[in-house]
């Protein structure tokens, strides 16, 4: 049930804030400060979730074989591979990390 | 899946720089952003069902959120045990970003009223960087549909496909799936990174997620560290202020120059002043108006 509340949420709140957007007129949402804001909160709450599903487990700080994972990851953006192949190395890395007994 | 679009709007700069585009071109470009971000919904997909969603569940989440980012946070935050209320403010904080890409599109379409409410669904990273990369409304309206259309289907088909994949697989953590939400996350990050501002915000919202985790409950630690954005954008707005009348003697001829010559001068000054300063003299002052 709880899940459910989450996915209702979140679906209300991505529509309505994409709607938004259409909607308002322009120039509303354009000063600058706003749109900094609105730039930088994403990056601040995708580096926290980086580094929070990588280096935790249960609650708890730990260090496993996903972090090796992510670092193939940051090796494949560096290299500028697409995609798929970012998360693709990810996978087969931690996997492979894993198998190995890390 | 914004780092996705890159190389072929460079791409379709290049083709763009005539004043009309076939509608075929703008399809072919449109169909390979989608069935190539599209694909992505597998990882999704297993993701999800890795997390526990059940199989509803998650084709709920692209069906009705469809937007990557935030389905991928929510359930995070869900594995990790967040109350529904603070996993589903995460998830809507990382959407926030698509108000303003409708902001462009509504000028840039110029849709009917009617319209909007059925093609705001559509309105996420890939579908503005396609549309933004025409050169004329016409062929931006047939960029924005393919694209959306394309990924709605194939985002959906994927990730189901994921989910079903993930639970005849059994233990996803085995085949190293676990780790395809940070990868994701981290895919999405990187070009974000433009700027010393950015990469400030994103190490302190590391240190923040990270040193919370211990202390706070799950899912809470996230919301904190997204006032890294606020912190990181003061500081370098007393930063500015502080260093203002040595930076007129020492650099003043870069910076003072270029601020008052911007697009950004008329009147947004005492906002834009905070990072705008930071930039100019970094020589990075269109990074807003991208």
């Amino acid at each position: 049930m709880n899940v459910w509340i989450a996915i209702a949420l979140t679906a209300a709140g991505c529509y309505l804030v994409k709607l938004l957007g259409l909607l308002v007129p322009a120039g509303t949402l354009e000063r600058p400060l706003v749109r900094r804001l609105a730039a930088l909160v994403p990056v601040a709450l995708l580096a926290a979730l980086t580094a929070q599903q990588t280096f935790s487990s249960q609650g708890a700080l730990t260090a496993d074989a996903r972090a090796a994972g992510l670092a193939a990851a940051a090796l494949a953006l560096l290299l500028r591979a697409p995609f798929l192949v970012v998360v693709g190395a990810a996978v087969l890395v931690t996997a492979g990390v894993r198998a190995l007994g890390g | 899946m914004a780092e996705q679009t890159a190389p072929p709007d460079a791409r379709r700069d290049a083709t763009a720089a005539g004043p009309a585009k076939s509608d075929s071109a703008v399809v072919r470009d449109a169909l390979g952003v989608g069935i190539a971000v599209g694909l992505s919904g597998f990882a999704f997909g297993v993701t999800s069902a890795g997390a526990g969603l059940s199989l509803l569940q998650t084709c709920a989440l692209s069906l009705l959120v469809f937007t990557g980012a935030s389905q991928f946070a929510l359930v995070g935050a869900l594995a990790a045990g967040g109350n529904p209320f603070t996993a589903a403010a995460g998830a809507f904080f990382v959407g926030t970003r698509n108000a303003f890409y409708g902001l462009r599109l509504s000028q840039l379409l110029a849709l009917r009223p009617l319209a909007r409410p059925f093609a705001a669904q559509w309105v996420i990273d890939e579908t503005t960087a396609v549309a933004l990369a025409q050169p004329d409304r016409r062929s931006a309206r047939l960029g924005f549909t393919v694209t959306g259309l394309t990924l709605y289907v194939l985002w959906n088909v994927t990730t189901l496909l994921g989910a079903l994949g993930a639970e005849a697989i059994g233990d996803t953590a085995a085949w190293g799936l676990d780790a395809a939400g940070p990868a994701v996350f981290l895919a999405l990050l990187a070009p974000m990174l433009r700027s010393a501002t950015e990469r400030a915000t994103a190490a302190l919202a590391v240190l923040l997620g990270l040193g919370l985790l211990p202390v706070l409950p799950a899912g809470v630690p996230v919301l904190a560290a997204a006032l890294a954005a606020p912190a990181v954008l003061w500081f370098r707005g007393r930063e500015a202020h502080g260093r203002q009348p040595a930076g007129r003697r020492s650099d003043g001829r870069q910076s003072d120059g270029r601020q008052e010559d911007g697009p950004e001068s008329d009147g947004h000054q005492e906002d834009g002043r905070p990072t705008g300063g930071r930039r100019t003299t970094e020589g990075r002052p269109e990074d807003e108006s991208r």
